[in-house]
């Protein structure tokens, strides 16, 4: 019999930084978490949906998300198990405070290492950082092929996916042995949305945390009750780590300086809408690479 | 991130109704499904976190998916391709959406596969996915047929055609034919039973079929050769994989562009009975109307939201005469009547769905089990008043939907006239919903018995009992002169309609209507009581109200019984 293919999406909860208030930055220049809302990182939600295309793909599969957080991204564990996912693994605690790009694939390769899945699938990036590199740090901490930009998983066998990747001026397809890690674009398909049976439930499945703060309460009493309302949450001592290397001590970047970029036209030029105008702007833009 | 639900608090307050008690106990048969299924819930407060969360799905695909597919799919339209129906491409991603979101058979029980929700809940959807797009409301509306099907087929057709009901297949009501629309008595198409087959056969033509190639279709056949009349008809259900169906043609039309109308051609389709022979119109196509009326009022409640929101989006935003136009008073009044039409007619809405469930729920469980007594009359009198108050509901909301889109454009200027806003389309949308499923003539047809048999009156003293705020005091004290008027219409006609036949059909209308005025007031100033948000809806519908009903009582307390010779004399024209 073949083995079930366990997939594991990397996923983040983010400020929303897409509609951002006045009150969205400390005076301090970090952003105010409690002013934005705190949402599925969009490109995680492309991830999620290759996966669970992937699942289909492969018939027998599991899709489990794998985040680091605070308690309270497991919001989207459970969004995620609403949209399709089997189940989660909530990384918390306060070792992990303070983490880096760096701090962060490695606490996350830790995790991925207990769990040892067949493929990872990661957004490409977060809304609220815009790195692009904890996807490729935990493929190369552990070791693995990666693929990024990817749009597609147009093939997958036991040993090898050939995946579509968006480049700039086109795609390409490439072939890839498994296990290994890939990067999703946002050009990749949208997640498919929260299903009614699937809310229905899944409602109640909660982390031990959550289950241990309203013990009383009826949420509490029925996420016990049944094994898949159960969602895994591993503190630093469940994963083993090097604790030099995690949250503030195993994150080199610093942030000397924040500053507000305000676009300002300083050679600013008049053009009239004569054709004449027109194309010798083109010309110019082309020439300076700025266009095409 | 749009959501037609959470932006919505008139639909979220419907919801909160405390009637839903009520609703979920019997719907839920006191929680008997709780460790049977794992998304069964265990009490009312489970069961009410569910529907809201359930439609908040429902609010983000209508707002995200839906509604931004809506242009796309009037402009594209459907196409026929090879005797088959090809939906516009917008159509196909809301039908996946629709899918993936596990909105179908949402009133079906589990054990169909179904939600097992409430209607309330069900017309909730409707109506925000008709907001979104009227066209695709019908396609998606028509699942409603598969409660048809639990309501009266056997149960081996049931769990054939449930649960593929419940994983997305789409339904169509196969009734009118050339000439057979409102007179659905002279359907001609055949149904033949095929011994060495062991199956009926259909042969002929179906007209203005709504979703015609979808997967499951109710078709009404004459089963009883050489009869002409509504007795020789029964309901069959045809299984489009079993193939026999041609779409000619679908109709060209001037709105809900995205919903194909097709014309069907059956031959030797093969098809199975549905409940008793010979029932077909008189029992199981009137359950379908009354569903199907129920579906286009809020199918034209979801439109009446939607060109509020458009005309009041664009009375904020575009100036004249240095400040935008909604500070004109004219403007203003229009934006005002607006509102209180479609808060009156959703409140109007969900008061009928309420009475339509519990009455449709104690079917169910007569099937079940005996009812008691009590529980019997219940039903009988929430049956009285869903027959009454289904036409109303129609009658009133597809009429205030043309209303307000032609309010809509009107609060646009030239712009609305143009191709660029959206509220064009929703005056294409809006016009065939006062025709289809019953014109309004017909809807008056419907409800004038329960004008002279007192159902009404009755339920308007039953209103005129209820506490209501200080505020809403003085409407209150309007709608019981209202009433008076009301009373002294109908006694007029009553005494008149004994003098010359046909007075009563000639001013059934005025009498309907002020019926309706009546009560939508009343169901408002209810509100009023419970939110402050409706006070300003029950003032002004009062003030509509009153105005409507004087001209109505005017009307009719001067006509003498010679009106109905008067207005018949047309019939002598000829062109």
């Amino acid at each position: 019999m073949k083995k079930q293919l366990n997939i594991v999406v990397l996923a983040k909860q983010v400020p929303d930084t897409r509609n951002v208030g006045k009150d969205a930055m400390t005076p301090e220049g970090t952003v105010n978490r409690s002013a934005l809302p705190a949402i599925f990182n969009p490109e995680d939600l492309n991830a999620l949906e290759m996966a669970l295309r992937i699942k289909e793909l492969a018939g027998d599969a599991a899709v489990h998300v794998l985040t680091m957080g605070p308690a309270r991204a497991a919001d989207i564990i459970r969004d995620a198990m609403f949209r399709g996912a089997d189940g989660g693994y909530l990384l918390s605690g306060r070792e992990f405070a303070g983490s880096d790009t760096l701090a962060t694939s490695y606490a996350l390769s830790c995790a991925l290492r207990r769990i040892a899945p067949d493929l990872i699938v990661a957004g490409r990036q977060a809304i609220d950082g815009d790195t692009a590199q904890v996807g490729p740090q935990v493929a190369e901490k552990l070791g693995l092929p990666q693929v990024t930009y990817a749009e597609e998983v147009v093939k997958l066998d036991e040993n090898s996916i050939v995946v579509k990747r968006r480049l700039d001026h086109g795609t390409e397809t490439v072939e890839c042995p498994v296990p290994m890690v890939l990067t999703v674009n946002a050009s990749a398909p949208e997640c498919r949305p929260r299903n009614a049976r699937r809310v229905m439930k899944y409602k109640f499945a909660l982390t031990p945390s959550e289950m241990a703060a309203a013990p009383d309460s009826e949420a509490a009493r029925r996420a016990a009750a049944k094994e898949y309302l159960h969602i895994v949450e591993w503190s630093a001592a469940d994963v083993d780590p090097d604790p030099q290397q995690l949250g503030l001590a195993g994150s080199p970047t610093k942030v000397k300086k924040i500053e507000n970029v305000v676009f300002q036209a300083k050679e600013s030029k008049r053009l009239t809408a004569a054709d004449c105008d027109i194309s010798s702007l083109m010309v110019e833009l082309i020439a300076s690479h700025t266009l095409g | 991130m749009a959501n037609f639900f959470t932006d919505n608090k008139d639909l979220q307050f419907h919801l909160r109704h405390p009637m839903m008690r009520k609703i979920v106990e019997l719907k839920e048969r006191g929680f008997a499904e709780k460790d049977l299924y794992d998304f069964a819930p265990q009490n009312f407060e489970d069961a009410m976190d569910s529907y809201r969360r359930v439609l908040d799905i429902a609010g983000e695909v209508c707002g995200e998916v839906i509604a931004p597919n809506a242009e796309g799919v009037d402009h594209e339209g459907p196409r026929v391709v090879g005797d088959r129906v090809e939906y516009a491409s917008g159509t196909v991603r809301n039908l996946q959406a629709i899918v993936d979101a596990g909105l179908s058979g949402m009133t079906l029980p589990r054990k169909y596969d179904g939600l097992n929700f409430p209607l309330v809940c069900f017309v909730m959807a409707n109506e925000m996915v008709a907001r979104a797009d009227a066209g695709f409301e019908n396609i998606w509306g028509l699942q409603d047929c598969a409660e048809t099907l639990n309501e009266f087929a056997s149960e081996e057709l049931k769990a054939k055609y449930l649960p593929w009901v419940s994983a997305g297949a789409t339904c169509a009501m196969d009734l009118t034919e050339p000439d057979a629309g409102s007179d659905l008595g002279a359907v001609m198409l055949r149904a033949t039973w095929d011994e060495g087959r062991q199956t009926w056969l259909l042969n002929g033509v179906k007209r203005f079929i709504t979703n015609g190639d979808g997967d499951v279709s109710l078709v009404l056949a004459r089963t009883e050769e050489g009869t002409t009349d509504a007795r020789g008809l029964s309901m069959l259900v045809y299984d489009k994989r079993d193939g026999g169906v041609k779409v000619r043609r679908i109709e060209n039309k001037l709105g809900i562009k995205g919903s194909p109308t097709c014309e069907l051609v059956f031959t030797n389709a093969p098809a199975q009975l549905v409940g008793d022979r010979k029932m077909g119109l008189i029992k199981y196509v009137m359950s379908l109307m009354n569903a199907a009326r129920l579906g286009i009022g809020a199918q034209s409640v979801g439109l009446c939201e939607a060109a509020y929101r458009e005309a009041l989006k664009y009375a904020h935003e575009r100036a004249q005469f240095g400040k935008p136009i909604i500070r004109f008073a004219a403007v203003a009044e229009m934006l005002s009547n607006m509102k209180a039409k479609l808060q009156g007619a959703r409140a109007l809405l969900y008061e009928t769905t309420r009475f339509v469930e519990i009455y449709k729920q104690y079917g169910h469980i007569a099937r079940e089990r005996a009812l008691e007594a009590d529980e019997r009359q219940e039903m009988k009198f929430y049956n009285r008043l869903a027959d009454g108050f289904t036409p109303l509901v129609k009658l009133f909301s597809s009429e205030y939907a043309n209303q307000l889109a032609f309010d809509a454009i009107q609060i646009h200027g030239g712009s609305g006239f143009m191709k660029d806003y959206a509220c064009e389309r929703l005056y294409r949308d809006a016009r065939i919903m006062n025709i289809y499923e019953g014109t309004s003539q017909l809807q008056v047809v419907a409800a004038i018995n329960a004008v002279t048999k007192g159902t009404f009156l009755e339920q308007i003293r039953r209103y005129e009992e209820a506490q209501y705020s200080d505020a809403m005091q003085p409407v209150a004290a309007k709608m019981r002169e209202l009433t008076a008027k009301f009373e002294e219409m109908n006694a007029r006609v009553e005494t008149l309609e004994k003098e010359c036949a046909g007075y009563k059909d000639f001013h059934a209308r005025r009498l309907v209507e002020t019926a309706g005025h009546i009560i939508i007031t009343y169901l408002l100033a209810r509100q009023a009581g419970e939110s402050d948000e409706y006070v300003q809806s029950a003032r002004v519908f009062c003030k509509l109200a009153e105005a409507k009903v004087a001209e109505a009582h005017t009307y009719v307390m001067q006509s003498p019984a010679e009106d109905v010779e008067l207005f018949r004399s047309v019939q002598n024209e000829v062109l």
